[in-house]
């Protein structure tokens, strides 16, 4: 499904700030895997998802989803397929237009000339429903009313709307409070179970990290550094992965958002 | 004053503020939904002055309304890939495409700076041949101006909410979500521009061909103008959905006209209406900042006195 061929990239070469934030990672993401990443901080994970999307180009290396070359393909092309949620709610819709505008954006139906008809609201107002926050009774309210954790479930939303062959989770839940982190948590769970979505999430939470999903990967200077799935991955606990940690690394696993439980 | 005389005063107003207005219905889309301020408007509103008055004198006045969109539009064009396609800031590929449009603007005009449309016929004086002998006779600039307002209004509103349109809006709303969204940025921005120097364009044309001549100075000072008038309507509307916002934005640039009269009326020197437009521009746009500025100072003051 997603393949990435030996990418390494590095951020200000040749001058001071010199940073290898990718160093040769390979990595092969099978259809319908929930993949956790976990690491410390500058460890690589953000640049990584970033990679794929296509922020940046790669100094070396390939990526490959559904087995096509996309690594020249630019960001807003790949969008087409792949979902992306970024820990700033803010980010991900457009705080002055109503909630059936920003879903209509992201449903991509239609030609350029199209309206909304009422059968996409219908739909919009179905699928917010299952949100369970209430924003069908609010669809031409502007984005910009709703609270952080309703503008990222909202985002949520968008990002799965036409079902995207992989979703791209960056600590999508490290802004909200916890009990509204545990809601849109529970939503991505669901959402990605029922539609069969092959998922990248980076977490700050070592418990999440480990419940959730089907593999965990570890992250470092650039590098996977451990990638457990199956029996291994079910035996795990928070405290074997951070022993693992300083076992691989030499040192303790230092991440200012961490949460270790 | 008797009302005799200031009906005639009134109606000019509102015929020039629908005119001009298509410029701010274009500053509408380019400054309010796309974010983007296109300092290419003087000169994109003399080329379609430009354009329109030589397409009219050459015996095609229907035709000169397309020529005059499509040349704003090609402006509108040059104006957006300078700033999205050869990392030119966009403040300045407005201005960059403005100063080049004065020397092709002459050029246009066949070297002068100045046509004269007297004897010309325009799609006014179509107007009025053909509403000859019935009770609109007289009012064949109102009804030319107020048909083009409310076609490119209606036109406008109808783009804004169809997929593309609301693609333009994200784009100005939200970049951050548009650089991760399918949307690309380079595309809304272009098709944006163009459709907003478009509108420009034809508003320039109407303008000339109203007052049967073409100036070089004819598009001077418009963006002002225009941004004055697209901030008065959003005193009154500015709080509403898109389509009252853009019907307000065509009753701020009627306001602005009536402001302008009234001030000629009380002897104002005719001179000064590109000073009043910066004054109501700087007043619009410093307002919040200074409100906020204003609110802390007392706010200051009164802790002080609190502390002593």
């Amino acid at each position: 499904m997603l393949e990435l061929r030996r990418i390494s990239k590095t951020f200000h070469p040749g001058t001071q700030d010199e940073r290898i934030a990718l160093n040769d990672v390979s990595l092969k993401v099978e259809t319908g895997d929930f993949v956790t990443v976990i690491g410390a901080n500058g460890a690589g994970k953000s640049t990584l998802f970033n990679a794929i999307s296509g922020t940046f180009q790669l100094d070396r290396g390939n990526i490959l989803l559904d087995g096509r070359d996309i690594t020249w393909v630019p960001s807003h092309r790949r969008s087409r397929v792949i979902g992306q949620l970024f820990q700033d709610p803010m980010k991900g819709s457009a705080p002055h237009m109503s909630i059936e505008e920003n879903l209509a954006l992201a449903s991509g139906r239609g030609g350029w000339f199209s309206h909304i008809s009422r059968r996409d609201r219908e739909d919009f107002r179905e699928r917010l429903r299952l949100l369970g926050m209430g924003l069908e009774d609010r669809m031409e309210q502007p984005v910009g009313l709703l609270s952080g954790g309703q503008r990222q479930a909202l985002t949520l939303l968008m990002a799965t709307f036409s079902k995207p062959q992989l979703l791209l989770l960056d600590e999508h839940t490290a802004a909200l409070d916890p009990g509204t982190a545990e809601k849109v948590l529970e939503l991505t769970d669901k959402i990605v179970r029922e539609d069969h979505l092959t998922c990248l999430m980076v977490t700050h939470n070592m418990q999440s990290a480990l419940e959730l999903g089907n593999r965990t990967l570890m992250m470092n200077h650039g590098r996977i550094i451990l990638d457990t799935r199956g029996e291994e991955r079910a035996g795990l606990t928070v405290a074997d992965l951070l022993e693992r940690f300083r076992r691989l690394n030499g040192a303790e696993l230092d991440n200012d958002r961490m949460l270790l439980s | 004053m008797a009302l005799n005389q200031i009906m005639p005063l009134v109606q000019t107003s509102v015929e020039l503020g629908l005119i001009t207005g298509l410029t701010v219905l274009a500053l509408f889309l380019s400054y309010s939904m796309l974010n983007v301020c296109d300092l290419s408007t003087d000169g994109c509103f003399t080329l379609g002055a430009a354009i329109g008055g030589i397409v009219a004198l050459a015996g095609h006045p229907w035709l000169s309304l397309p020529a005059a969109m499509g040349a704003g539009m090609l402006s509108g064009l040059l104006t957006a890939v300078l700033q999205t396609r050869m990392g030119i800031n966009s403040l300045l590929a407005g201005i960059i495409v403005n100063t080049g449009l004065y020397s092709v603007n002459i050029a246009i005009m066949g070297g002068s700076s100045q046509l004269n449309m007297n004897r010309t016929a325009t799609v006014f004086s179509l107007a009025k041949e053909a509403l000859q002998g019935t009770a609109l006779a007289q009012q064949y600039r109102m009804l030319v101006a107020v048909i083009a307002a409310a076609l490119v209004l209606t036109l406008l509103i109808l783009f804004l909410r169809t997929r593309l349109g609301l693609a333009i809006r994200a784009t100005g709303d939200n970049p951050a979500m548009v650089s991760s969204s399918s949307i690309n940025p380079v595309f809304t921005t272009t098709i944006g521009l163009c459709i907003s120097n478009a509108f420009t364009g034809l508003s320039g044309c109407l303008l000339a061909q109203y007052q049967k001549s073409v100036n070089i100075d004819i598009g001077s000072g418009m963006v002002t103008i225009a941004l004055a008038s697209l901030l008065i309507g959003g005193v009154f509307f500015g709080r509403r959905r898109i389509p009252a916002r853009a019907f307000g934005v065509l009753v701020g640039a009627v306001i602005f006209r009536l402001i302008y009269a009234a001030a000629l009326r009380m002897n104002m020197p005719s001179f000064m209406l590109k000073a009043v437009s910066s004054l109501i521009v700087i007043l619009a746009l410093s307002g919040p900042y200074l409100r906020k500025q204003g609110g802390e100072l007392i706010r200051r003051c009164r802790s002080r006195k609190g502390a002593m």
